[in-house]
């Protein structure tokens, strides 16, 4: 990640929580037990790379909680844009828009602060963030280790040549984080079975909370415990994004973009793709219902 | 499982061998629908990024797979050092020595049934059922990579230093995972795996 690139480099000011690279993850290797990996609120770096041109597989910065700054050199100006959690932007230490293209000059700091609301924040930069690829993607995967470190200070980060289209915003669509209570439908199975009637009932009761042991691998939850209708084992099966897994304490837990492959707690349900942004959005503290949907 | 998967029941391990290898196949023949991923497990196989799963469950249905999976698969041999700190409890679990441990170990042709807890980690299948072990009760906070171990049913080498709490036999120096070589994993699931013991 050092050297001259042919379109510049982001310059890591402060690196913030975690902050890590993110693109639209690796898929196909999950036989290899290869998570998927990627951004946590897929749309937020879907739209913070249309901000900028770029091809949604380009790479973006992911934060956590706390922002992060860089310093853009380029030797030409730049656009950028910043989405996710909602949070004040500022270049050179002066205010700038949040959710919208901006220019930034060659050499000046651009910075995400605190998010007011959400967790994760998503900094796009014009051709994207150019480190090497592994295996197909260049997103940090924390469960397996794959990808580059998280960001640390004065790392520079290559931007890549290869110029998108000139975009024109003229309304952008923003979906903001939960506020009172994070709602996510759940499609039950394929273990619902193992799991009694009044444990699925107390699902929609809202009576969890987001543990503060949430992260990319998924969405942790405190509160009641989840009666099993049968003990015993489960053999180790395949799960996908979204999976609401019970492990033996009962509370439930979403899995995230780095989610392991295969595993061996029931899963009770799927929350569906389109839900799980607002999951990766979910500040420790807030409350948590699921809706079951039969199927 | 969710809008766009689907996980597939079987009623054993071979038999989900069997599926994944046949699904491979399909797939390979332009017969399948477009789909992310084909998990095989212990007794199921996932199939995710389906359009419409249920469709392709009622195609599966009635599904002809081959009784077992196709031998033609990739043959790797592992060389190993048997000098793990957990042989003599394996032995006696077992209720053999340590000699005839490495010699079952070494006398058996394993069978990877499926990948996961870490990219390249391979559940190795092969082992008598009366040989299944339990995990240790307190599990190592780092195992180091080519660790040989052993839990369940199952044997297995470890890819990187990890967490873990399986019984170690032994070390091999062989490279499973190297995200720089094509492929990455030494080991995938249908690849069959022996064992050579090593001073």
């Amino acid at each position: 990640m050092t050297g001259p690139a042919a379109g510049g480099v982001l310059e890591v000011v402060r690196a913030g929580a975690l902050t890590t690279v993110q693109d639209l993850g690796r898929t196909g290797l999950a036989h290899l037990g290869v998570p998927r990996a990627g951004a946590v609120d897929l749309p937020a770096h879907r739209l913070a790379n249309r901000l900028v041109g770029n091809p949604a597989g380009a790479a973006t910065l992911e934060t956590t909680l706390t922002g992060c700054a860089v310093r853009v050199r380029a030797g030409r100006p730049v656009s950028v844009a910043v989405t996710g959690a909602p949070c004040p932007v500022r270049i050179d230490g002066r205010p700038a828009p949040w959710g919208t293209t901006v220019r930034v000059s060659d050499g000046s700091v651009v910075e995400l602060d605190a998010a007011r609301a959400g967790v994760r924040g998503y900094l796009a930069v014009a051709g994207g963030v150019a480190v090497e690829p592994v295996l197909g993607s260049r997103s940090t995967d924390l469960l397996s280790g794959l990808g580059p470190e998280p960001l640390s200070e004065g790392v520079r980060l290559p931007i890549g040549g290869e110029r998108g289209w000139a975009p024109h915003p003229d309304i952008v669509p923003v979906p903001g984080p939960p506020v009172t209570e994070l709602v996510l439908p759940l499609v039950l199975g394929p273990r619902d079975d193992w799991f009694t009637p009044a444990a699925l009932r107390l699902l929609g009761a809202g009576a969890w909370r987001v543990s503060a042991a949430s992260n990319r691998v998924g969405l942790r939850t405190e509160g009641p415990s989840l009666e099993r209708a049968r003990g015993g084992e489960l053999p180790s099966e395949g799960v996908v994004t979204g999976a609401v897994q019970v492990p033996p304490d009962g509370r439930p837990v979403v899995f995230l973009a780095d989610h392991p492959t295969t595993g061996g707690y029931p899963v009770v349900g799927v929350v569906p793709e389109e839900a799980l942004a607002a999951a990766a959005q979910a500040v420790p503290g807030l409350a948590v219902r699921f809706v079951p949907l039969r199927r | 499982m969710g809008r766009r998967a689907l996980l597939v029941e079987v009623e054993s391990t071979e038999r989900a061998q069997a599926l994944h290898a046949e699904l491979l196949r399909l797939r390979e023949a332009g017969e399948l629908p477009a789909v992310d991923e084909i998990v095989p497990a212990a007794v199921t196989v996932l199939v995710d990024g389906v359009d419409d799963p249920v469709a392709l469950a009622e195609r599966l249905r009635g599904l002809e797979v081959p009784e077992k999976a196709s031998s033609h698969a990739a043959s790797v041999v592992l060389p190993v050092r048997y000098d793990g700190p957990d042989l003599t409890d394996v032995a006696s679990l077992w209720g053999t020595t340590e000699e005839d441990v490495v010699a079952l170990h070494t006398g058996t042709e394993f069978r990877v049934a499926f990948c996961g807890f870490a990219p390249g980690f391979g559940y190795l299948t092969g082992l008598p059922e009366a040989l299944r072990v339990p995990r240790r009760a307190t599990p190592r906070t780092a195992v180091p990579p080519g660790s040989v171990g052993l839990a369940g049913p199952y044997t297995g080498v470890y890819p990187r230093t990890s967490p873990g709490g399986w019984q170690l036999i032994g070390q091999t120096d062989a490279v499973l995972w190297d995200v720089t070589r094509e492929p990455a994993a030494l080991l995938s699931p249908g690849t069959r795996v022996r064992f050579e013991a090593v001073a």
